[in-house]
């Protein structure tokens, strides 16, 4: 082996025969304790409740042993409600991370392009007319204000600042839509809608955790195919078409990506605040580099959805908070810790 | 004529407003072609059709006698390297990483980093003085070293041809000198073809070989320096009273304002 030419600081370059990389080791070390401390926070999460379950016997359940309660309590009620969290998390981040590199703007996340209050005006809709399938009416609720919004923004091309501003005045729409709905709506229907739209994990179960693993399984490799485009879709238009990018057919592809995974997932489990937005900066501050790396942000965003869930159910038992408000509560904290720190090594 | 790069019979308009009409233009090969004009004039604008960036309402690009649009715009791209006038990169990003992403056109998701990349980078990043800035961040950067940076990464590309916009803006006078410096090494020593907008008409004639002169999106005389600065040329396009001596240090046209009366 010849010494490299270009000594690349914190990477690590493989090649073998056509396949090569330059892989950011700070990124897999942070990958792999994100995804450590996110099976750690799994396994505590689904032992704990009015019926607690032991690490090792988690283990024997997983494995096919376990008493008959055992089994059930765990895998017909725990699992599911921390696997829609998991996979949640996971899909709101890189939704996140998609979304801001797409528009360069850090506080671009799905929001902006409408799925949060879209999905939010179905499920309201649905809640208080009676007609049930929630998740289905949010889906189609996200599905419907994204293309909306995309159409809107269309004007010989994408420019992600016009996109941020037509995505928000849309969002503020689209949220009076879903007062008015809520205000016509009787008292029982407004608590459930109200429980609905901060987002909560309780009560989930398989029927929630199927669609949203298919979605997930098409679309993570999805995200991480378009990903090769980021890298100069960050860029300004000009650079990234000099280099040769088809820019309407990235962005687009980047877009439905995006919103598709960010429906599926609060369609599953409700708006879960600040996941889209705080997590992938998270992941960039802890790995480097120039923009929010898709995996780790899908790790991360498991761990911060799964570890809030458990403090939900922990902090005011035996009742439980909705998992949305802790992930604001947790999140954003530690984004601006991450932020302060920042800015004071480099002033000091 | 052979010419790699031409624009004929063309209409370019922004919105509503039509900048160009049946402009034609042809890019000598082997030359270093500056356009020059006064601001608004349409230099950008005809540039950023001939890299591509802007479709034209009427008229053609021809890439080595095949319409532009109708190329893969990758294929496009590892013959043909655009530099935007004032690039901006993300924060954080490095010099290095900069200079990696002018490999995109040739890098596909299996093959990201290649003995040949790797190659051409360190070239780019040596031949240009920025490999001790590998590791900096592009926003850390002077003025100066930016530029050195993206025209690393526009040499990284691997283009025969290169088009740039104004590479030399908020520059001060020795980072001109510099930066065009660099252009001349990068056309003799790389054999590019190089065609930018400059708006130092004295720099323009000791640095280009042909001078295209444009106002109000029509070209009013294309040749050699010589051929084109003239005090009748400066007075028409420019509306600028001047007088033209050689240059005392590269005997090229050296353009000198007249005061104007009081």
């Amino acid at each position: 082996m010849s010494s490299p030419l270009l000594v690349l600081p914190g990477r690590r370059v493989l090649r073998a025969g056509p396949v090569s990389a330059a892989i950011p080791l700070r990124t897999v070390a942070v990958t792999l304790l994100a995804l450590a401390a996110t099976v750690a926070a799994g396994v505590v999460a689904v032992g704990h409740g009015d019926f607690p379950i032991s690490p090792e016997t988690v283990w024997q359940v997983v494995t096919g042993g376990g008493t008959r309660i055992e089994r059930h309590i765990l895998l017909n009620l725990r699992l599911p409600r921390v696997l829609c969290g998991l996979l949640a998390g996971a899909a709101l981040a890189v939704a996140g991370a998609l979304t801001q590199t797409f528009a360069r703007n850090p506080l671009a996340s799905p929001d902006v392009l409408g799925v949060t209050y879209g999905a939010s005006v179905g499920a309201v809709a649905a809640i208080v007319l009676g007609v049930g399938l929630i998740p289905i009416a949010a889906l189609a609720g996200a599905l419907l204000s994204a293309a909306a919004i995309y159409l809107l923004a269309w004007r010989q091309g994408i420019d992600g600042y016009r996109l941020v501003l037509i995505g928000l005045g849309a969002g503020q729409l689209l949220a009076g839509i879903t007062s008015w709905l809520l205000l016509r709506a009787d008292v029982a229907d407004v608590s459930r809608a109200s429980i609905w739209l901060s987002g909560s994990l309780a009560g989930r179960d398989w029927s929630h955790v199927r669609p949203l693993a298919v979605a997930l399984v098409v679309l993570l490799p999805a995200a991480v195919a378009v990903s090769i485009a980021l890298r100069v879709l960050q860029f300004g238009d000009d650079t990234a078409r000099g280099l040769g990018l088809r820019l309407q057919g990235a962005q687009l592809a980047v877009v439905v990506v995006a919103a598709a995974l960010a429906a599926a997932a609060v369609a599953a489990a409700g708006p879960i605040e600040f996941v889209a937005f705080v997590v992938p900066q998270i992941a960039l501050r802890l790995c480097g580099g120039s923009r929010p790396p898709l995996v780790a942000s899908a790790v991360l965003g498991a761990f911060l959805v799964v570890g809030c869930d458990l403090l939900a159910r922990i902090v005011v038992a035996p009742e439980e908070l909705p998992v949305g408000l802790l992930t604001a509560m947790v999140g954003t904290p530690y984004l601006l810790w991450l932020l302060l720190r920042r800015s004071r090594r480099i002033s000091g | 004529m052979n010419d790699r790069l031409r624009g004929s019979d063309l209409t370019l308009s922004y919105g509503d407003v039509e900048v160009t009409k049946n402009l034609d233009i042809s890019v000598t090969d082997g030359r270093i072609t500056a356009i020059i004009g006064p601001n608004g004039c349409g230099k950008s604008t005809v540039l950023r059709a001939l890299g591509r960036l802007l479709r034209p309402g009427g008229g053609e690009v021809l890439l080595d006698g095949v319409r532009i649009d109708k190329m893969p715009t990758r294929d496009v791209a590892r013959i043909l390297g655009v530099l935007p006038q004032s690039p901006s990169a993300p924060d954080g990003l490095t010099v290095a990483d900069l200079v990696m992403r002018g490999r995109h056109p040739h890098q596909t998701w299996f093959r990201q980093w290649s003995s040949d990349d790797e190659e051409l980078v360190a070239d780019a990043l040596s031949w240009t003085g920025m490999l001790e800035f590998a590791s900096r961040p592009v926003d850390a950067l002077s003025g100066g070293q930016r530029q050195r940076a993206w025209i690393s990464m526009a040499l990284a590309q691997g283009t025969d041809l290169l088009l740039l916009d104004e590479p030399t803006t908020f520059l001060d006078l020795a980072h001109q000198i510099d930066v065009l410096d660099l252009i001349r090494r990068l056309h003799r020593e790389k054999q590019r073809t190089v065609v930018m907008v400059l708006h130092d008409l004295s720099l323009a004639a000791r640095y280009a070989d042909v001078l295209v002169a444009m106002k109000d999106g029509r070209i009013v005389a294309t040749g050699t320096p010589e051929e084109v600065l003239t005090p009748e040329l400066l007075d028409e396009v420019f509306d600028l009273k001047a007088m033209v001596v050689p240059d005392p240090a590269t005997g090229t046209p050296l353009v000198i304002p007249v005061p104007r009366e009081t």
